[in-house]
């Protein structure tokens, strides 16, 4: 997998859209965003444009799966096992929703720290989830 | 901010304003007899016919074109229409476009006009539109919307140690103001306790710390501040009103104890030439305990932070330093999946001294704030009587 492919908005293919370009990315267990050429902005979800600047110059990079938990909820559906959805900021400065899972089923507090793990999902790309980091 | 937005100030006003049958209204009865019969209501306040309208203003997750559906319902053919659709916010924004449009001679009788039949559909909040874009959220089971407010609820309790227990005054105080509504759904006694104990929904927030599921509707009718004299309700005169648009996705939300209502209060407030320290009584989209603090925060009735400590001890119930929710709210009152329309006909009796056993003592400036999508859309409007012009 090439860790630079440029968006390339003239010629916006099913091949090369950005979103499915993240999930090639997923298949090969890497979560990867956008970084803008043109002001460094960390681009997530993936798009054409730079939602910070407006230019096009969009380069794919890998991320290395690090982040911190910004805001988390707890969903306790009736009859079912509770879980978590967070907000994760990722070390290289783009933020996303996912789910954290506690090894010792302890509960997710904001501020601690998570790393990416790939979800299977069928059909679909496999998810990109988060679990707890103890050491860091 | 342009000359001619100021230039809007006290330019139009609010002449008529009704509910429709509220809570759960039962089988049978459809989204667009609630929105006929508010408007049959509101144009009998208003002194005025339904061949007066020639502006429509509404937005509606039960048909996908609303402006079309409507008129046809209602028997109009207007000649200016306008279906933004901001989620709950959608109705404070057709006001001020409602003002815009009657000052450039694009109408000159508006009706903004809601209903919703949710409640009596099965419950659950009715989606608008179908969702053929990918969803970066839907994945993870996030509880649309609680979960959104969840996270900024959780949040500011982090950063400003904002407590359960602040929260679930927010609700207390929206009770006891629904006690004092004949029209409210829910009026039983409710403790801070009553709050903390019910079901969780999304943590930090239970049951009781979300709007209710109801049916119910709305019209509102505007005209040019010159044909309101004409008329036999004193009129509500529009201000100034801002709207602002920051997200649609709560992970898109830069800072979530931030709102966009920032920005919205700063540009009504300027418009309007008043600041919070005049306001007489504040309606705010209460879709979820945490809306109020933040509101009241970002709007400049408190402190970044300290809106937990504000709305403690009773300081937005009847009685309160400030008159916050005055019909209930969407917590207490009537939520019919979008509640806007109905803070802005809240705030217009008001401002008229009709609203009966909850009517404030001073009533001749009030703020209604709507709240759109998750913490997305804002929009500020200031009403006031014919003293403030
Ligand atoms: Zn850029």
């Amino acid at each position: 997998m090439i860790d630079n492919v440029h968006t390339d908005v003239e010629s916006l293919s099913a091949e090369t859209a950005p979103g499915t370009v993240f999930d090639q990315y997923a298949a090969e267990g890497v979560l990867a965003y956008q970084r803008c050429g043109g002001c460094r902005h960390a681009v997530f979800p993936p798009r054409v444009l730079c939602p910070s600047c407006g230019c096009d110059d969009l380069a794919w990079q890998p991320s290395a799966g690090h982040g911190t938990v910004y805001s988390a909820t707890v969903i306790a559906p009736r009859g079912k096992e509770p879980y978590t959805v967070a907000l994760i900021d990722l070390d290289e400065g783009f933020r996303m929703m996912s789910t954290v899972t506690a090894g010792d089923g302890s509960a997710v507090a904001i501020d601690d720290h998570v790393r990416v793990e790939f979800r299977p999902a069928g059909e679909d790309a496999p998810l990109p989830v988060f679990v707890l980091e103890t050491a860091r | 901010m342009s000359t001619s937005e100021r230039a809007l100030r006290g330019r139009a006003a609010i002449v008529g304003v009704a509910e429709s049958s509220l809570g759960e209204v039962g089988p049978g009865i459809s989204s667009l007899d609630l929105i006929g019969q508010a408007t049959v209501r509101a144009l009998a306040d208003a002194g005025l016919s339904k061949h007066d309208i020639d502006g429509l203003f509404t937005h509606s997750a039960f048909f996908s074109q609303p402006v079309l559906t409507t008129a046809e319902y209602l028997g109009i053919r207007p000649r200016f229409a306008d279906g933004t659709a901001t989620g709950g916010s959608s109705f404070v924004g057709h006001l001020w476009h409602a003002a815009a449009a009657i000052e450039a001679g694009l109408c000159e009788v508006a009706l903004i006009a809601y209903g919703s039949t949710q409640r009596s559909n099965g419950g659950g909040l009715v989606a608008s539109g179908a969702a053929l874009t990918r969803s970066w959220e839907t994945p993870y089971g996030p509880r649309m919307p609680a979960s959104a407010y969840a996270l900024a609820a959780a949040r500011h309790m982090h950063e400003f140690g904002t407590t359960r227990e602040q929260l679930a005054e927010v609700a207390v105080a929206a009770r006891q103001w629904a006690k004092l509504n004949p029209q409210a759904f829910v009026q039983d006694d409710l403790t801070v306790d009553d709050v903390l104990s019910s079901r969780m929904v999304s943590s930090p927030l239970t049951v009781r710390d979300c709007c209710l599921v109801t049916d119910g509707g709305g019209a509102v009718i505007v005209t040019s501040a010159e044909r309101a004299r004409d008329l036999p309700k004193p009129p509500a005169y529009i201000l100034g009103a801002g709207e602002a648009t920051w997200h649609m996705n709560i992970s898109q939300m830069p800072d979530l104890t931030t709102t966009a209502a920032q920005d919205s209060g700063r540009r009504a407030f300027d418009i309007a030439g008043v600041g919070p320290q005049d306001i007489d009584l504040v309606e705010l989209y209460d879709a979820f305990t945490i809306n109020p603090i933040l509101f009241l925060e970002d709007l400049g009735f408190c402190a970044k932070g300290e809106g937990g400590a504000f709305v403690s001890d009773g300081a937005i119930a009847p009685g309160g330093s400030l008159p916050v929710n005055t019909n209930g709210g969407g917590l207490s009152y009537c939520h019919p999946g979008m509640y806007g329309i109905l803070l802005v006909i809240e705030a217009v009796r008001q401002l008229r001294g009709e609203a009966g056993a909850r009517q404030v003592d001073r009533h001749s400036l009030a703020l209604a704030h709507g709240n759109g999508g998750t913490l997305s859309s804002q929009v500020t409007a200031i009403l006031g009587d014919e003293s403030t012009l």
